[in-house]
């Protein structure tokens, strides 16, 4: 027969779970532990994309080749914009945990500009590259990481428009749309930190070896 | 929410086990029908599906290495020409490294995990089935390409400039690249999965220190994976790329052909211990039920599994030890080479020691133990000799090289995942194989795999070099390679009287019954074939082996509900139980996103535009997974 039962073994209760909450926050949720996963992915994948510029650098006459560097004022301006997200960022992950759903979803707004702002920047940062992804290898990889970041930042405004939408409904009260809202505020730090080497390689590194 | 709520709904307190079952079986059975096929969400049934596909490609693969070996019978033989040689042994490595060896080693563990720690059903099931229907998708690409006359055939690595469009025009390379990407994605999803439910699920009470020596392997492979993986995706990218939109990374226009061996060998190296770990922990699992005992040198075994799986991201330049590399950086990877020989020694010793101290019962599962130590530690000992620079110089892309990775992939881990199949199919399918059919097969196997791949290592020494259609008669190769095409050909029967054992055995073996081995491990807990639900009532573990430690009575937490999918998460370290986790219901949506992603994939192998029109419908189907429907999982 089919039960399930131990093989022959009796059950003998050592436990009662029942009073265990259902759903917590941080290194205690599962899908905490799953979005760590996905972000040591990317982080591999950034810290590959760099390597391989790193490697180019070394084995060019002159970095970079044959173009300028890109120009500094739309890459930093997004950098600044970034940087000031996590302000709210941080607030939000509070708001959550304390299950606030008000504070929570006006959090979220704000959240959803402060993603869509730099998207807007992003744009006129590609045009400052001031070479193309056909040029050389340099062209290349410097599109290629900047494709690589803005792939992540889309990706997680997006997530943060569906979750602030699925927040002003009837599901907006269920607990553990709570810790979804401080994963993906987890998220967001990633996006904001793994910018900061890759605004560094192309920006301050052309000029600091020329 | 308080845990006052949770009380208030029906639990499996007081319910006897046929009420509980009933209940349980209503809860987590697969849904029925085609959509319902599409849908399922239990790890035992994804575990399931990915086996076979792996085992189908495994005999696509090994038919093309049956017509190569024909071709290969005599000199001057004309039974395939050139090109579709470079097609059919480029299929054969691609399919076999990418399509069989890493993706079987985590169907296995799809399967197996879940119920070793103890729990009812993977983390994240529907990314299990989502990175299932992505893995199928990506094989059935590389094989309708090849069945149409558009297959790749620059070799399973893809040296670039070779694979560069203006050396390799046609679609075959873009196919091969993307293919990575299927496959990747699948192998990374899976890995977060296996860490996730290694992690935070195990059975309340199993401590770090008593996890099965299995769960552990594929915990460290999963890491590995994590890292090694995003080398090859992106290297595949920048490959498209370079072939797509005119970038330049590894073209001779200003690329570096050398930056793609670099990439692709970061990720190619450890991915041999992507298959060599877990078959690790498959002979760990074997070797203790069948010498009646305990492992010996738990502690070591663990730590060499870690020592491995660190290690072997310092090995990746041993395979270009013929590009000119610095003398003190070949050294360094020389050195590195001969280091992994210890940690790997090491396993080796704490084997035999268990085999010497116990009583060993000499069944199929343990024949193909004893088969993989012999043939593992003549590749090892072949491996030591490739690892010193002026004798790889020698042999670089002669047939020793073959010889030696062919030694450690089916002596490291092809002969163990057989085992492996003997030791767990009775409690997959609930029927033992047959014992007197699986010696056969043994004897089979290892007969014909040393007579096909032995004589290899001096052929190489005689200068027969890799991936040539024919040879001329007067080179004096002729009568080796008869010996080795006729040994591969016993190898290809070995398996057809497998696959034959298997059939008859799943039709009219011997019921197997809960515990046909006496093992010690959780996946023997409950019948065979394990019910939807996996665990009656969720174990409680007080040991390593928890069915030796009180024969007839096993530790039991009560007190979850039964009219949602519930299990226990625990606390990472000593697997205290902290939470009620609800596990997800089926879903037809993962699949309809795989299909999304497929058509992006496939669509961005001819045009960039794919990025603007096939991402739309993959965040379409991605929101229609995540949006909660109200289902009892959904509440708290």
């Amino acid at each position: 027969m089919s039960l399930g039962k131990p093989c022959g073994a009796t059950p003998r209760v050592a436990i009662d779970v029942s009073a265990l909450p259902t759903y917590s926050f941080a290194h205690r949720s599962l899908m905490w532990w799953g979005t760590l996963g996905f972000v040591s992915i990317e982080t591999a994948g950034f810290g590959l994309a760099i390597a391989t510029y790193l490697y180019f650098a070394q084995k060019a006459q002159t970095w970079p080749p044959d173009s300028p560097p890109p120009d500094l004022l739309p890459g930093t301006v997004l950098t600044v914009l970034l940087l000031l997200s996590l302000i709210p960022n941080q607030l939000i992950k509070g708001w959550a945990r304390a299950e606030d759903v008000i504070k929570t979803r006006i959090g979220l707004v704000i959240m959803c500009i402060a993603g869509i702002l730099p998207l807007i920047v992003r744009v006129f940062e590609f045009m400052a590259l001031n070479v193309r992804w056909d040029t050389d290898a340099y062209g290349s990889i410097v599109w290629l990481l900047l494709g690589l970041h803005t792939t992540h930042l889309v990706t997680d405004v997006i997530d943060t428009i569906v979750l602030t939408a699925l927040m002003f409904t009837r599901h907006g009260y269920e607990g553990r749309r709570f810790s979804d809202v401080y994963d993906n505020a987890s998220y967001w730090d990633f996006v904001v930190v793994s910018w900061l080497p890759v605004y560094f390689i192309l920006y301050w590194f052309p000029r600091l070896v020329s | 929410m308080t845990a006052m709520d949770h009380a208030d709904y029906p639990q499996d307190t007081n319910l006897d086990d046929a009420e509980l079952s009933r209940r349980l079986t209503r809860l987590w059975a697969s849904p029925k029908g085609l959509i319902g096929f599409f849908s399922t969400t239990d790890h035992k049934v994804v575990g399931r599906r990915y086996i076979v596909t792996a085992f189908v490609f495994l005999v696509l693969a090994g038919l093309n290495a049956v017509v190569m070996r024909l071709q290969l019978a005599q000199p001057d033989n004309d039974l395939v020409g050139p090109k579709l040689y470079n097609e059919l042994f480029t299929v054969h490595g691609t399919t076999m490294m990418f399509l069989f060896a890493v993706p079987v080693m985590e169907a296995v563990a799809v399967y197996l995990v879940p119920l070793m720690v103890g729990t009812r059903n993977i983390a994240f099931p529907r990314l299990n089935a989502f990175s299932y229907w992505l893995y199928v998708a990506g094989g059935a690409m590389l094989w309708i390409a090849f069945l149409v006359g558009a297959a790749p055939d620059k070799g399973w690595f893809s040296y670039a400039p070779l694979s560069e469009t203006q050396y390799s025009p046609g679609k075959g390379v873009d196919i091969w690249a993307q293919m990575i990407t299927f496959t990747e994605v699948s192998a990374l999803a899976v890995s977060v999965e296996i860490i996730c439910t290694v992690f935070k699920q195990r059975a309340p009470g199993m401590s770090l220190d008593r996890i099965p020596i299995f769960v552990w392997a594929m915990l460290a492979t999963s890491f590995m994976v994590l890292f090694a993986l995003p080398a090859i995706m992106l290297a595949s990218t920048g490959l498209i790329l370079d072939r797509l939109v005119n970038t330049h990374f590894f073209d001779t226009l200003g690329g570096d052909a050398l930056l793609w061996q670099h990439l692709f060998w970061f990720f190619g190296h450890p991915e041999v211990y992507l298959v060599f770990l877990p078959a690790t922990g498959m002979v760990s699992a074997i070797i203790a039920p069948f010498a009646r005992r305990p492992i010996f040198g738990y502690l070591a075994i663990v730590l060499s599994i870690i020592g491995n799986a660190v290690l072997s991201f310092g090995l990746w330049v041993h395979h270009m030890f013929a590009t000119g590399l610095p003398e003190l950086g070949a050294s360094f990877f020389t050195a590195s080479s001969m280091v992994i020989g210890i940690t790997s020694g090491i396993q080796i010793f704490c084997w035999i020691a268990t085999l010497w101290g116990g009583r060993p019962v000499f069944k199929t599962p343990l024949l193909f133990v004893l088969g993989f130590i012999v043939i593992f530690v003549i590749g090892g000992l072949s491996g030591l000799m490739i690892a010193s620079v002026p004798l790889d110089t020698q042999v670089h892309d002669t047939y020793f090289i073959v010889a030696h990775f062919h030694y450690v992939l089916i002596g490291g881990g092809v002969f163990p995942l057989l085992g492996a199949i003997y030791y767990w199919f009775p409690k997959i399918t609930g029927r033992m194989m047959s014992e007197t059919i699986g010696r056969w097969h043994f004897w089979l196997a290892f007969i014909g795999m040393n007579l096909a791949f032995f004589p290899m290592h001096l052929l190489g020494l005689w200068g027969m070099p890799r991936r040539v259609y024919s040879y001329p008669a007067d080179m004096g190769w002729g009568t080796t390679n008869l010996i080795v095409t006729i040994g591969a050909a016993i190898f290809a029967v070995s398996f057809l009287v497998f696959f034959w054992n298997a059939l008859v055995s799943l039709r009219s073996g011997r019921l197997a019954g809960p515990n046909p081995w006496g093992a010690g491990t959780l996946e023997w807990a409950m019948s065979s074939p394990p019910p939807p639900y996996n665990f009656l009532r969720q174990p409680f573990v007080t040991s390593r082996e928890p069915l030796w430690t009180e024969p007839g009575v096993l530790p039991v937490a009560e007190g979850l509900r039964v009219d949602r999918r519930e299990l226990i998460l625990s606390s990472v370290v000593d697997g205290d139980p902290i939470q009620i986790e609800s596990s997800p219901e089926p879903s037809i949506w993962p699949f309809l996103a795989a299909i999304a992603t497929t058509v992006f994939f496939i669509g961005s192998i001819f045009t960039p535009w794919a990025v603007v029109w096939g991402t739309p419908p993959i965040a379409v189907t991605l929101i229609g997974w995540f949006w909660p429907k109200g289902s009892k999982e959904e509440v708290d």
